[in-house]
């Protein structure tokens, strides 16, 4: 969706280095084509060597050739292939998928917990850490099926990959559920980054974090489609600015719908929970339409 | 933060576009493009390349990193403009109807290499 995924092109381009003795009378002869050599590479280039692209050969200069192999290719496209099938085998089960991130500790699992069991929804969980099973075990006494997964895979242990669903979601019977929930890990930077296959994203923030949080982490509010201000039952007690934190989220991403809750005390889920139910139904309107 | 990952992924890349029939030669630099917007620390994504590369065929190769600005588009008047601070309302109309022209590429746009 974020990350189209791009064919793998070869071009070759013969590119010419001048080893440059004293003829600095070269210099006017450079010929820069558009889009492959910018100037910020010829001012890293530490003089005398200049370089320049194309087939431009001066005379007499003693010269070495060398290649540059175009790519053009997305560093993410491994995930965004994965994550591409994931959303068809989710679209083809009739499943809407729904990515919950956050820092650590804003209260996914706790919201989580408390949706499952008012929802109403046929529903799956599939929960990453970076170590213990405890928030599993939380969403299990839900009585949901609930797969936990390890991030250590993807070379980092601070986001979920795409490839870590597809196997994680082969443990859950996708004919039984209408709505799959991933709580990532709790990280507001890289998660941002990948693509899961999911149809909609949403962030929590708790009101214990500060109120400049959407703009130091302005992608994760820039992808989200939501976002959920949990924790206040906490606001009698902090000098939080609930309206300011709500305009800085609208600063990065003017139309997100805000949902204030309280995991703790349930207040605010109604409108929040209507969301959810309106996501899911869509879903399987479009895909019996199909 | 995950920059290791995503060097891992510069190397497989990188590595699997040398030609068959170059298998021996020395890449002397990958030419990366990245977004401000990609949550991608360039110094560490460097630190991060040098280290998996070592004794490999890109070992020794420089990881160059061409940042890309944020630039936004507004839907509602046109007005094209690069975005500074995290602010995504149009500069001019201040609407909020903004479409992201760049930023938040992480491209891996080219090899070079020495043809000795
Ligand atoms: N007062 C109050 N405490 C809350 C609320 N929601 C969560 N908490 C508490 O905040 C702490 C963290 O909640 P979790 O639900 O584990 O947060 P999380 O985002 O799942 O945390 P990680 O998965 O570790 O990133 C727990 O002690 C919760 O009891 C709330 O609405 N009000
Ligand atoms: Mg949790
Ligand atoms: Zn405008």
């Amino acid at each position: 969706m974020f990350y189209p995924v791009f064919p793998a092109r070869m071009l070759y381009k013969r590119k010419i280095q001048f080893m440059a003795g004293p003829e600095s009378d070269l210099l006017p002869q450079l010929i820069l084509p558009d889009g492959v050599c910018n100037p910020v590479r010829n001012v890293c280039k530490p003089l005398p060597a200049v370089k320049t692209y194309g087939c431009q050969v001066a005379k007499n200069s003693e010269r070495k050739i060398e290649m540059e192999i175009k790519v053009v290719r997305k560093v993410l496209d491994v995930n965004d292939t994965m994550a591409a099938q994931n959303r068809k085998m989710f679209a083809e089960k009739n499943i809407f998928v729904l990515n919950v991130m956050s820092s650590p500790g804003s209260g996914k699992t706790t919201i989580l917990e408390k949706t499952l069991a008012r929802a109403e929804i046929k529903s799956a969980v599939i929960v990453g850490d970076i170590c213990t099973t405890n928030d599993a075990d939380r969403l299990a006494g839900t009585g949901v099926p609930v797969v936990q997964v390890n991030t250590d895979e993807f070379g980092g242990d601070c986001h979920l990959a795409a490839h870590v669903i597809g196997n994680a979601a082969a443990n859950l019977d996708l004919d039984a559920i209408d709505l799959l929930i991933v709580e990532n890990v709790g990280n507001l930077v890289c998660p941002a980054e990948f693509d899961i296959g999911e149809d909609a994203r949403v962030v929590v923030l708790s009101v214990t974090e500060g109120e400049d949080k959407p703009l130091k982490y302005p992608l994760m509010f820039r992808v989200c489609n939501a976002a959920l201000l949990n924790k206040t039952d906490l606001l009698p007690y902090l000098d939080y600015d609930k309206e300011m934190a709500v305009r800085y989220i609208h600063q990065i991403q003017p139309e997100m719908p805000v949902f204030e809750v309280s995991a703790k005390t349930e207040e605010g889920f109604d409108p929040w929970l209507e969301w959810l139910r309106n996501c899911v139904r869509q879903k399987l309107v479009k895909q019996n339409a199909n | 933060m995950h920059e290791m990952g995503i060097a891992m992924q510069v190397a497989e890349i990188a590595t699997a576009s040398i030609p068959d029939n170059m298998k021996d030669v020395r890449v002397e630099k990958v030419n990366l493009k990245v977004g401000r917007l990609a949550a991608v620390v360039p110094a560490s994504l460097r630190f991060c390349f040098e280290i998996i590369t070592k004794d490999t065929a890109l070992s020794g190769a420089e990881l160059h990193i061409e940042e890309i600005p944020v630039v936004a588009r507004c839907r509602e008047c046109d007005t094209e403009w690069t975005i500074a601070g995290p602010v995504f309302t149009c500069e001019r109309c201040k609407s909020g109807s903004v479409e992201i022209l760049s930023g938040q590429e992480l491209n891996i746009e080219s090899i070079e290499i020495a043809d000795e």
